[in-house]
């Protein structure tokens, strides 16, 4: 009995060195790993999103009724629209006239499509309507 | 508001946009979907809005409500059977918003955070020429898409000799031109790099015909949704990446859609061409084989004998805004006790799903109307199929003949039904320039003159 308990006891001290060894493994590695992760992060950062977005607008997209393939150009339309935050930045924040003018132009252009594609769906989906309604 | 909060909003609003599209799963949910979509925006330019440092809110309100007054009196104007055309114009704005993005970026890269004047960092000098080549492409080939749907320029393909070496050495000069302005951030050769990505769009969208434009504006939307991604990347902003990347994905899938509805590759449709004079000969012989003419009576007495008709609505019935002729005289079977439907080609009409939206403009239940795959097997029980406006989506020569160009296009199987019905104008062939076997066979009547009136004549004759 003794024996098992003083081998129970070498192999917990071995586990412990090991965890220890470990540690400092996890440590260096995670020393290493950060400048080169400060380097590459904004970019590999935005691209893992954009990629991620990919595949969830196609199985969303997938599941798009055909019927309704007018007004997900209209709505698409609307969302791509987003781009005004640019025009909008570019307004507030720019000290560079000819940027805020630039700013100036883009919001007016996206506000164009936001209220109108927005619209123009809602226009579309109204019209839907299921037999007897 | 602090910068967390700021990101936050923005997540919240990128969910939003993906709940949008996810209502479109149904007619039902959809209406909640826009909603979401709406919340989305306005969630969006608010936090960007109450950014610390935020200036020249008045500038922006006037931009806005500018904007906003002529958008909301274009959609509201705007009939059904023009969507394609504001679509496409549509697209050319976004376009053009990021065309004008890219240039406030890099005459002021300090608001976006991406460096200094003649010092911007070079990943953002690479996403901003992205940004910029997409959205001009975008903007002018939106452009010609619009006047081709218009009717301000002809529909017809546009080619000359040359085009696509023109196309390809006009990339490649973009291409090396990028690089250089990569390298020097040179404010001219930003310019530079607009005009000829705006020459490139005009000239990719020139030689596609007009029956092509399912694909050209699917095409487009999914160009849009990349400049905004592009601008996304440059700018440094999540919530544009996302958003530009499911306008992507969706014009993409919608593309893959509507190039599969005809049988042919996305290169096959850019290539462009199709439907030009060299497809127009074929036509010739089969001039003076015999068809079966009738008037909207002969029409009105069939359909009225019949149990089940099959309408096929096509592009010439939206031209013709015969959609609302059309459920009267859907009503008035109805009650004379026929079953009713209506079968859609995926590529019917000028954009994806126009069939439906005209239907359902002119209340026709949505329940009524089937998509290809759901109603082909239904033609052989039908007793009338009724095409208007319809042509090469209802050649049996896609099936049985390996030379014909439309080959392999699937079909709406019309021929099956006891009774073909063909409301057209002349004997002229169909946009792929290819004769129709149908109209010779001896259980297709046709029915000559313009879909409208042809369809109001038999309304008359039904009612009486």
């Amino acid at each position: 009995m003794s024996d098992i308990a003083q081998r129970a006891g070498e192999i917990a001290r071995e586990a412990a060195a090991l965890a220890e060894r470990a540690q400092v493994l996890a440590l260096e590695a995670a020393a290493a790993a950060q400048p080169a992760a400060a380097v590459a992060e904004p970019f590999l950062f935005l691209l893992t999103i954009f990629l991620l977005a990919c595949f969830v607008g196609y199985y969303v997209v997938w599941n798009v009724t055909p019927a309704l393939h007018s007004p997900l150009m209209g709505v698409t339309n609307a969302i791509s629209s987003v781009i005004v935050v640019g025009g909008l930045l570019a307004v507030g924040l720019a000290e560079d006239a000819i940027a805020q003018v630039f700013g100036f132009l883009a919001v007016l252009l996206a506000s164009v499509n936001i209220f109108g594609g927005f619209l123009v769906t809602h226009r579309m989906l109204s019209m839907f309507r299921r037999k007897g309604s | 508001m602090g910068a967390a909060v700021t990101t936050l909003a923005y997540l919240v609003a990128s969910v939003c946009f993906i709940l949008a599209l996810r209502g479109l799963s149904h007619p039902e949910t959809s209406r909640a979907g826009v909603v979401y979509g709406m919340a989305g925006m306005a969630l969006a330019v608010l936090a960007t809005l109450l950014r610390p440092g935020m200036e020249g809110h008045a500038w922006i309100l006037v931009a806005v409500v500018i904007g906003g007054t002529i958008g909301t009196i274009i959609a509201r104007r705007i009939q059904m059977t023009a969507l394609p055309q504001l679509v496409a114009a549509f697209h050319s704005l976004v376009g053009m918003a990021a065309v004008f993005v890219a240039a406030a970026a890099l005459y002021s890269p300090q608001s976006f955070g991406i460096g200094t004047v003649g010092a911007i960092k070079t990943a953002s000098l690479i996403e901003m020429s992205l940004g910029l080549v997409i959205g001009a492409i975008t903007f002018s080939g939106s452009v010609i898409a619009f006047a081709k749907l218009q009717g301000i320029m002809s529909g017809a393909p546009i080619s000359f000799p040359q085009q696509h070496l023109l196309n390809l050495v006009l990339a490649i000069v973009i291409l090396v031109l990028t690089v250089i302005f990569v390298a020097t951030e040179s404010h001219v050769l930003f310019w530079l790099l607009a005009i000829l990505a705006f020459a490139i769009g005009f000239l990719i969208i020139i030689p596609i015909g007009g029956a092509d434009m399912p694909v050209v504006i699917s095409m487009l939307n999914s160009y849009s949704g990349w400049a905004a991604a592009g601008i996304g990347f440059t700018v440094g902003n999540l919530m544009l990446i996302i958003a530009g990347a499911l306008v992507g994905a969706a014009g993409a899938i919608l593309s893959y859609i509507m190039c599969k509805g005809m049988n042919r590759s996305i290169i096959n449709v850019l290539l462009g061409g199709f439907g030009g004079e060299t497809a127009g000969a074929a036509a010739g012989p089969g001039g003076d084989r015999s068809v079966r003419a009738g008037a909207a009576e002969d029409a009105a007495f069939i359909m009225k004998n019949a149990s089940k008709v099959i309408i096929v609505p096509g592009y010439g019935m939206a031209v013709a805004q015969a959609q609302h002729t059309l459920r009267e005289m859907a009503d008035l079977l109805k009650k004379d006790g026929v079953e009713v439907k209506y079968a859609i080609h995926p590529v019917a009409g000028r954009m994806p799903g126009h069939m439906n939206v005209l239907l359902a403009e002119a209340n026709v239940p949505y329940d009524e109307v089937f998509e290809l795959e759901e109603i082909n097997n239904d033609f052989a029980t039908a007793d009338v199929a009724y095409v208007i406006g319809a042509n090469d989506v209802t050649n049996p020569a896609a099936k049985t003949d390996p030379a014909s160009p439309i080959y392999g296009m699937p079909i709406l199987e019309v021929d099956k039904a006891k009774t073909v019905l063909f409301v057209k104008r002349s004997m002229a062939s169909g946009y792929a320039g290819v004769d129709n076997e149908l109209f010779f066979r001896p259980n297709t009547m046709m029915l000559f003159g313009d879909a409208k009136k042809m369809t109001e004549e038999i309304v008359q004759a039904l009612a009486h």
